[in-house]
């Protein structure tokens, strides 16, 4: 009787009415049904990423040595970069030295911190996490309620609400948003903390350890430099959570309504059960499973939607690296922030595919 | 196009309803002009979509008539001005440099227009192509065109539009270039759909059989089937490319300088945020209701053009 669904999901790239992030991964739905498929995936869209990230920051700039060593440079320097990039080599084989530098995890070094990139992506990368993640974690206990409710009272109030406020989070520009909540709640009303990650006296006092400030804090006992964390993280996060919820919101009030309308709901009903239980332990049960891949395509969207709200929040993240590397023309700084938020969208994108399999017996076979 | 219906005089409106609604369509403009009233009375019957197509109505006629309802070319300025809050002579303020933000988002309607028709023709037809050649052909080429369309949907648009943008150096054009190669896989996997579901079809047949050429099926047969799903997906992204070329914009990237683009609009303004709130906030709401403008249209096209999808 619920056949169908794992199709719908899996189907969803053929429609154009899903929202534009849906269709994104169904390729990869339908191609995890095999190992060897998925491995074969991922190194697809492996050599891909490369091969775009090595043709914009080696082919398309006009000289992609004068973008490295900058225009003062002597012509011995000029000449150096100019065969250690191995400009002189045929094209392909130019590809494939940056490909095998790429696996090593060696994107050279940035002009801006004149540290290797990757020092850098390491250091900056836990920061974008923990806010993608407890924006997603926002997004997810606001929004599937929301979605919930709105497919329950179908037609009604609540779902003209939800409705209204998904519209909202789909299409205001988040760095405006931003902006605007910065402006009442930190310089009008002075509730919040302004930007940054905490204040900047705390600073240097937790060791990274793992690099989330949360839970360094927490791990080291600086009770009063989490809460101060946690004070800076709800501006930035609920910004994100805007769009992760009307996302989430949207796409569990239509499979809620799909569910809903089967037959087993009718029966669970005349059995007399309590709506509570129809809603909560028969329909929504159902639902759960096609939201992970839901919440993957989100938190993998926020990953990349952090670039704008770090710029706004001066959030030390991994957007900001990349924008701040931009405009040093740190060519080499940009494309590995590019390589590695592509790989982490990817990754995450087919570890939601996996953890579906996993829990939908009926994709298993 | 389908509003023929309400710019008819009231006279000639009984004689043009029965001719619209009559069951037997005497030609096949006549009937293709049924067609036409009869999904304009369901969209015109849906308000959240009648509002979408109010607001970017009034997009174009704003960026068309930009100098009528303007005095000014939203670049002059007037430092005596400054930073002058809404009054009835500047309604929305002025900015830093005396320009009355008003007449800036008026001009400004002309660069998110461009931006995105530019985007829309680019990929609207780079993508059909690619997905009906990769649907009717099928085989190794498919396979191909596939994989080619799936390595960029799996790409993080805004980062991959960034890092384009770095490599070409910030202008408007990059932008659109960059946003074009983000956004054109989706079209081609929505066109190959579609052709693989008619490609089968018996009146596909009976032009291969009457031997027609591959060219032939594909443009004139196969084409203008795949089109309204194009067209509704087109209107419900415009509000994502939207968002990325304001984004673009922000951080620089987009257009330059003093171009009223809304949002580097927000960027030169977020210095008055405190103080002159309406300098940067003005041009965001613009941004805001514009991209809520092509979501509301986009739903509603998709609820009249495109049945299957219910609701």
């Amino acid at each position: 009787m619920v056949g169908g669904n794992s199709t719908k999901v899996s189907g969803a790239g053929e429609s154009p009415s899903r929202h534009p992030l849906a269709t994104r991964f169904a390729s990869f739905t339908k191609a995890v049904a095999k190992p060897a498929n998925v491995l074969f995936t991922i190194l697809i869209t492996f050599v891909g990423l490369t091969a775009i990230t090595f043709i914009i920051g080696r082919v398309m700039p006009a000289d992609p040595v004068l973008a490295i060593v900058g225009d003062r440079a002597s012509k011995d320097v000029y000449e150096a970069m100019y065969l250690k990039l191995g400009l002189d080599k045929p094209l392909l084989q130019q590809y494939w030295i940056y490909l095998t530098n790429v696996v090593q995890g060696d994107f050279g070094k940035s002009i801006m911190t004149t540290r290797p990139v990757l020092d850098d992506l390491i250091t900056y990368f836990p920061a974008t996490l923990e806010l993608a993640s407890v924006a997603t974690l926002v997004g997810i206990l606001v929004g599937v309620p929301m979605g919930v409710a709105a497919a329950v009272r179908q037609g009604r109030l609540t779902d003209h609400i939800v409705r209204i406020i998904g519209l909202f989070g789909y299409s205001v520009p988040i760095f405006w948003l931003g902006l605007v909540a910065l402006l009442i709640f930190y310089a009008k009303l002075g509730w919040l903390p302004g930007p940054g990650r905490i204040e900047v006296y705390y600073d240097g006092i937790v060791a990274p350890t793992t690099g989330f400030i949360l839970i360094d804090s927490a791990m080291q006992g600086e009770w009063e430099i989490f809460r101060n964390a946690v004070s800076h993280l709800i501006l930035p996060s609920a910004m994100l959570a805007t769009f992760a919820l009307a996302y989430i919101a949207r796409m569990t009030r239509s499979f809620m309504l799909d569910q809903l309308n089967q037959e087993y709901i009718i029966t669970a009903r005349v059995k007399g059960l309590s709506e509570t239980a129809v809603i909560w332990r028969h329909a929504f049960r159902n639902v759960l499973i096609q939201l992970i891949t839901i919440i993957g395509l989100t938190y993998a969207s926020l990953l990349e939607g952090s670039v704008l709200t770090e710029t706004i929040f001066a959030w030390p993240g991994i957007g900001q690296y990349i924008t701040k590397s931009l405009f040093n023309a740190d060519m080499n700084a940009v494309i590995g922030g590019t390589v590695v938020v592509g790989i982490g969208f990817v990754g995450i994108n087919m570890l939601s595919d996996v953890l579906y399999r996993l829990v939908d017996p009926r994709a298993r076979r | 196009m389908s509003d023929k219906a309400t710019t008819v005089p009231a006279a000639a409106k009984q004689g043009l309803k029965a001719w619209l609604l009559s069951n037997s369509p005497g030609s096949m403009a006549h009937a293709r002009c049924q067609r036409m009233y009869l999904n304009w009375l369901v969209f015109s019957a849906n308000p959240i979509a009648m509002a979408g197509l109010l607001i970017i109505g009034a997009l174009v006629l704003g960026a068309t008539f930009a100098p009528l309802l303007t005095s000014g070319d939203g670049i002059e300025q007037h430092l005596a001005d400054r930073l002058q809050p809404p009054s009835a002579e500047h309604w929305f303020g002025t900015d830093e440099l005396g320009r009355d933000v008003y007449e800036r988002i008026i001009w400004g309607s002309r660069i998110t227009l461009y931006i995105v028709g530019l985007v829309g023709i680019i990929v609207a037809p780079l993508g059909l192509i690619i997905g009906i050649i990769a649907g009717y052909v099928g085989g190794w080429v498919d396979n191909v065109l596939m994989r080619v369309t799936d390595i960029f949907l799996a790409f993080p648009r805004l980062i991959l539009a960034l890092a384009f943008v770095a490599a070409l150096g910030p202008g408007l054009e990059n932008a659109v270039f960059a946003i074009a190669i983000t956004t054109w896989s989706p079209f081609a996997r929505i066109a190959r759909a579609e052709t693989l579901t008619i490609r089968k079809s018996e009146f596909i047949m009976a032009a291969q059989v009457q031997g027609a050429s591959t060219t032939r099926i594909l443009l004139s047969h196969i084409m203008p089937l795949c089109a309204s799903s194009i067209i509704v997906r087109l209107t419900l992204d415009m509000a994502g490319i939207i968002l990325v070329a304001a984004g673009l914009g922000f951080l620089g990237l987009g257009a330059q300088p003093p171009l009223p683009e809304w949002g580097a609009m927000i960027s030169t303004g977020r210095q008055f945020l405190i103080d002159q709130w309406w300098v940067p906030t003005i041009p965001g709401i613009a941004i805001l209701v514009v991209s809520m403008g092509f979501n509301l249209l986009g739903d509603g096209l998709r609820d009249v053009l495109d049945p299957r999808s219910g609701h």
